[in-house]
């Protein structure tokens, strides 16, 4: 493969350690959301209070991480100056802004004890868009020149996904008593085996592609993510479900876990990037087989 | 795709660079600096030929590349002729463009001449455009910022917007040429509406290859590739990969449908994921 003085073709992202961060706490505070209502609606009211302030607790750090990333911080409220469905970044910016202010509200209402209802509406509010906050980082990511993020599109949404479930799960494994947690403890074991297995569905699907996944931060973060992800749902399934601070243990390992795989993927992306032969083989390949084909006519 | 702007729309225009006509003498670069007051980023030597550029960024929106290639050519029977091939790189102003299609504020815009340019007091910085462009060509500048903090808790020491050429607007609002066009002593990069520059490449192709020029061939002209055709493109002599070019760019806002169709799908399973986690009961 011949590149230029072995040079990358596109230029590495500029986000740093905060965007990944986010990734998390986004995914955290989405999925909590969706969490705590489906509580309430099944009867379950000190997990549905919990996760409504965890999910408050992660949506209203998510602005600030996002704002420290920019360039040009104070003009942060750029971000609602226009909606674009061709950026994924101006959906999620609108979708945060809603959930946030939802959120919060709920929150605000809930610790002074006044406006019951309101403060109600305002949490099922806010988990209609629980599911899009979780997952639209994938969109994101996958909407970028980045060899290791576009072509992982048709995964990463359920990665994500899964990893923000796994993630609502353990917080409230921790913050619930054994006795009230079980959905919690399922929801966070269950999202570990999916998300584990859809990273290697992923990964085995990319093939060359996928190699940045294995290598350097990014691979080392995986064996992290890994171990730390298994080992907590190992715990939450086991003497989680008798012992508090097993399930704390098990709920902290999970929540180490998914930290480690948001920055897994962010990392695998820098890498991907970094080396120009992610770039090039495969647009070779193609740029060939579009050449020895026959033009289909227009 | 200019329609929006309806009487104000121009012709659209772009480049044609000709790399087979071009000396490397990097009167394009300098010209470039000086018109649009880019400014520099630092000086080093890289030992990569005559360049020390080496790419193009937020301060370098010009950049030609040396390669010195050791190949016997075409027809020509000498076995060790050392081949210099040179060309200078620029923003593609796609037809899709990428960095316009996910910039979140509208800073990036498409202007009545249907070029791409940023509008550096809209620019926020989100950096969303730098890995969404396929060919690496915006970037961030990380140099000290020289305005006013406006708000100083919130601001950074160093400029934080994203620059690339504007093919210079400013110049084609006063019926100019860009700065490098005007600049070029060969006629290398030739200015001009796109449609006629799309012809006078063809006919330049016919011409090198009539000649049998090794491995002539028009880069980006095509309307049917995966940005749409370049608002700028280029005339080589190797694959676009030995200039650093990528050899099959895609926008990939193209795949967006296919992509939110995925994340709605994935949201769902989200959702019925919570809800079977309660089919168990509470313990």
């Amino acid at each position: 493969m011949s590149s230029y003085y072995g040079r990358p073709l596109l230029k590495e992202p500029v986000w740093q350690p905060e965007v990944a961060l986010y990734f998390f706490t986004g995914g955290l505070g989405g999925a909590s959301s969706v969490l705590s209502v489906v509580a309430r609606l099944s009867g379950h009211e000190l997990l549905a209070q919990r996760s409504i302030q965890i999910s408050s607790a992660a949506d209203a750090v998510s602005p600030p991480l996002l704002i420290a990333d920019l360039g040009r911080p104070e003009r942060f409220l750029n971000m609602l100056r226009v909606f674009k469905v061709t950026s994924p970044m101006s959906v999620g910016s609108w979708i945060l802004a809603y959930s946030s202010a939802a959120s919060s509200v709920s929150a605000f209402l809930n610790t002074i004890g006044r406006l019951p209802r309101v403060a109600d509406l305002a949490r099922t509010a806010s988990a209609v868009s629980g599911a899009p906050l979780a997952v639209y980082t994938a969109t994101l990511i996958s909407d970028t020149a980045i060899p290791v993020w576009h072509e992982a599109r048709r995964e990463l949404p359920f990665l994500f996904g899964s990893s923000a479930v796994a993630s609502a799960g353990a917080a409230a494994a921790i913050a619930v008593p054994t006795a009230e947690a079980g959905p919690a403890r399922r929801l966070a074991v269950g999202g570990v085996l999916v998300e584990n297995a859809i990273f290697r569905l992923m990964e085995r699907r990319l093939g060359m592609l996928g190699e940045p996944y294995s290598k350097g931060e990014a691979g080392k973060y995986k064996k992290v993510a890994i171990a730390c992800t298994m080992g907590g749902a190992a715990l939450l399934a086991g003497p989680g479900r008798r012992s508090r601070l097993a399930a704390a243990a098990g709920g902290a390992l999970v929540l180490a876990g998914e930290v480690a795989v948001r920055w897994s993927v962010f990392k695998a992306g820098f890498q991907s990037a970094r080396d120009p032969k992610y770039t090039v083989e495969p647009q070779r390949a193609r740029a060939d087989a579009a050449r020895s084909a026959p033009r289909p006519p227009r | 795709m200019l329609d929006s702007y309806r009487a104000e729309a121009q012709e659209r225009v772009g480049f044609f660079t000709d790399t087979s006509v071009c000396i490397g003498c990097k009167a394009c670069e300098v010209a470039c600096k000086e018109w649009n007051l880019v400014p520099e980023d630092g000086l080093v030597w890289t030992g990569e030929s005559y360049d020390n550029t080496s790419e193009l960024g937020a301060n370098s929106w010009r950049h030609v590349a040396f390669i010195e290639q050791n190949e016997p050519r075409q027809g020509e029977g000498e076995d060790d002729a050392l081949r210099w091939l040179m060309s200078s790189d620029v923003c593609k102003h796609c037809t899709h463009a990428a960095c316009l299609d996910v910039c979140p504020t509208g800073a990036l815009f498409r202007t009545e001449f249907g070029t791409v340019v940023v509008q550096e007091d809209v620019c926020n910085g989100c950096g969303y455009c730098v890995p969404a462009c396929p060919f690496g060509v915006i970037d961030r500048r990380h140099l000290p910022r020289t305005d006013a903090p406006a708000i100083p808790l919130l601001s950074k020491e160093e400029d934080g917007r994203v620059w690339k050429c504007t093919l210079c607007y400013d110049r084609l609002k006063g019926g100019h040429e860009p700065a490098c066009a005007k600049a070029c002593p060969t006629n290398s990069i030739q200015f001009g509406p796109l449609d006629e520059l799309r012809e006078r490449a063809d006919r330049r192709l016919e011409k090198l290859q009539a000649e049998s020029w090794n491995g002539a061939r028009l880069y980006g002209r095509d309307p049917d590739d995966g940005v749409g055709g370049f608002g700028a493109f280029f005339l080589l002599l190797d694959e676009p990969e030995v200039y650093g070019l990528p050899p099959d760019p895609v926008v990939t806002t193209r795949d967006l449908p296919e992509m939110w169709a995925t994340a709605a799908v994935a949201m769902g399973a989200l959702v019925l994921g919570v809800v079977a986690a309660f089919l168990g009961g509470s313990r």
